[in-house]
């Protein structure tokens, strides 16, 4: 039997992920490729899967500027895209 | 409470290969030993535990030895300062420690190389190492076109893993020549594991064009990528994909050396026969020292944890496998040498810093990184130059190195005085 699914929010959407799945492969698994907009305006998503590069910063649980590829998901998380990270 | 102790006898700065190695040798003395990564779990990128799976086959050894001894492991944290001497501020979260180390160990890794070209910035362009990361980290890659392109050994891993994992992997690019590709081959026939290697790789790729002197010019597409158009000798056409993973081989993550004022060459931290920086008490091991792979990673790792704890005649007994590992570097580098052709992708509109969104054309005009940085902020966002460092240095020849604490964001929460501490920030 395959564990639990993991049920976080994005952008108050539900998605169900395997335990384990980062938060950015959560987003690309739901579609959300658009993980925030440059200082000039235009879509950025995650680059080096690794921290390094900070393009796959979206708000985890009201934290801010938070890189998502580096954070597993948690049952409840809330992760939201709109908030413009400088 | 963040789990971090305020002192250890040793701290490893780095959960791959080098860093699991120092801080299982170091252990193995009853020392208190402290081992710091950013992620969530230990592997660091080449040991990368895919979701659902154990961790990989190579590390479980090195893995199982660090549950002897006095041992901690800080996951989800990072350095973010040395305030003083034989200090470290260790971040996680949104709460610091400042850790008294006896010895420090580097272990930090190395990031892939990105360079600008038009579209470059668009969604579902990323990393070669990068892409495959995000695969092993859970994203679906079932049915979806990708082409592979960039520089060096990374390609061919990271095109047969996403093909393993259902990719539509149409076509790997690689920028350097077929000669030097050949030349690397003809060096592997004495070095049976990577020969070995390189034969399954190729085994797994079977039917995918692997073409060398080839790489990308340009992506498009309404707010993602949709497709490519690349170059092959004086050949020029557009591929339809879904995800174009590019990455230019590696450098090394040398922030924290830098900081602390370690000598470095070439970019690279210089160590001597122990491992040891020119700094007292710092020593660094794997790809801050020198590009060479997880093996020559893992023996510098375990060579600099005995150092770091007065083993050294037992850290003397690894100096010959670690000189067969090293002679693989030097062909490595000559093998993905970057065409100077690749200077010339960027259009005057790509932008170059992508967190400031600097573009070529506002850049072109200064004469150095120092002045560019001033007046354009090139290189002081978020990432701090870590992916527009390495580019504008094969561009223009540029430096935007210059590192100050914190070498990464951190929270005022973070930098704010304890009673107990004295503040965190500098002048300098």
């Amino acid at each position: 039997m395959p564990p639990d699914p993991i049920r976080i929010l994005i952008d108050r959407t539900p998605v169900l992920v395997p335990p384990g799945t980062t938060v950015a492969a959560a987003m690309l698994h739901a579609g959300a490729d658009r993980f925030h907009d440059s200082v000039g305006g235009s879509p950025r998503g995650p680059v080096c899967g690794m921290g390094t590069c900070f393009e796959c910063v979206v708000t985890i649980d009201r934290r801010r500027w938070v890189r998502s590829c580096l954070v597993e998901c948690v049952e409840g998380m809330e992760v939201s895209t709109h908030e413009r990270n400088p | 409470m963040n789990g971090i102790p305020e002192s250890a006898d040793t701290v490893v700065v780095g959960g791959g290969p080098a860093g699991i190695a120092a801080a299982g040798a170091a252990a193995e003395t009853g020392r208190s030993v402290l081992l710091v990564d950013r992620r969530p779990n230990l592997g660091g990128n080449i040991w990368y535990r895919a979701v659902g799976e154990g961790p990989a086959a190579d590390a479980l050894s090195d893995l199982r030895r660090l549950e002897r001894g006095n041992l901690r492991v800080v996951a989800s944290a990072e350095v973010l300062d040395v305030p003083r001497s034989g200090t470290a501020l260790i971040g996680r979260g949104t709460d610091a420690t400042e850790v008294a180390y006896g010895a420090l160990v580097l272990a930090t890794g190395a990031r892939e190389r990105f360079l600008p070209f038009p579209g470059w910035t668009l969604p579902n362009v990323t990393g070669a190492g990068g892409l495959q990361l995000l695969a092993k980290a859970g994203a679906p890659l079932k049915g979806r076109r990708v082409v592979v392109a960039g520089t060096g050994p990374l390609l061919l891993a990271a095109g047969a893993y996403l093909r393993g994992r259902g990719a539509d992997v149409r076509l790997i690019a690689e920028q350097t020549s077929r000669r030097r590709v050949w030349t690397l081959a003809l060096g592997l026939i004495r070095d049976r594991q990577r020969l070995r290697q390189a034969l399954d790789l190729r085994r797994q790729l079977r039917g995918i064009p692997y073409l060398t002197d080839c790489w990308p010019l340009r992506a498009e597409g309404e707010g993602r990528v949709q497709r490519v158009t690349l170059r092959h000798g004086r050949k020029e056409w557009s591929e339809e994909c879904d995800l174009l993973a590019c990455g230019y081989h590696l450098v090394p993550n040398t922030e924290l050396a830098e900081l602390l004022g370690c000598r470095m060459e070439s970019g690279f931290v210089t160590v001597d026969e122990f491992q040891a920086t020119s700094v007292p008490r710092v020593f660094a091991a794997g790809e801050p020292v020198g590009i060479g792979g997880m093996e020559l990673a893992r023996i510098e790792g375990e060579i600099a944890g005995r150092a770091a704890t007065e083993q050294r005649e037992r850290a003397r007994g690894l100096f010959g496998e670690r000189r067969r590992l090293a002679r693989f570097r030097p062909a490595l580098d000559r093998a993905f040498r970057l065409s100077p052709q690749l200077r010339g992708l960027p259009s005057p509109e790509t932008i170059i810093c992508r967190c400031e969104d600097v573009s070529a054309g506002a850049l072109r005009e200064y004469g150095s990184g120092r002045e560019a940085r001033l007046q354009t902020r090139c290189g002081m966002g978020r990432c701090q130059g870590r992916v527009c460092g390495p580019s504008t240095e094969f561009l223009w020849g540029w430096s935007l190195r210059g590192t100050r604490p914190p070498i990464v964001p951190a929270t005022v929460s973070q930098l704010t005085l304890r009673p107990d501490s004295p503040p965190t920030m500098r002048q300098s």
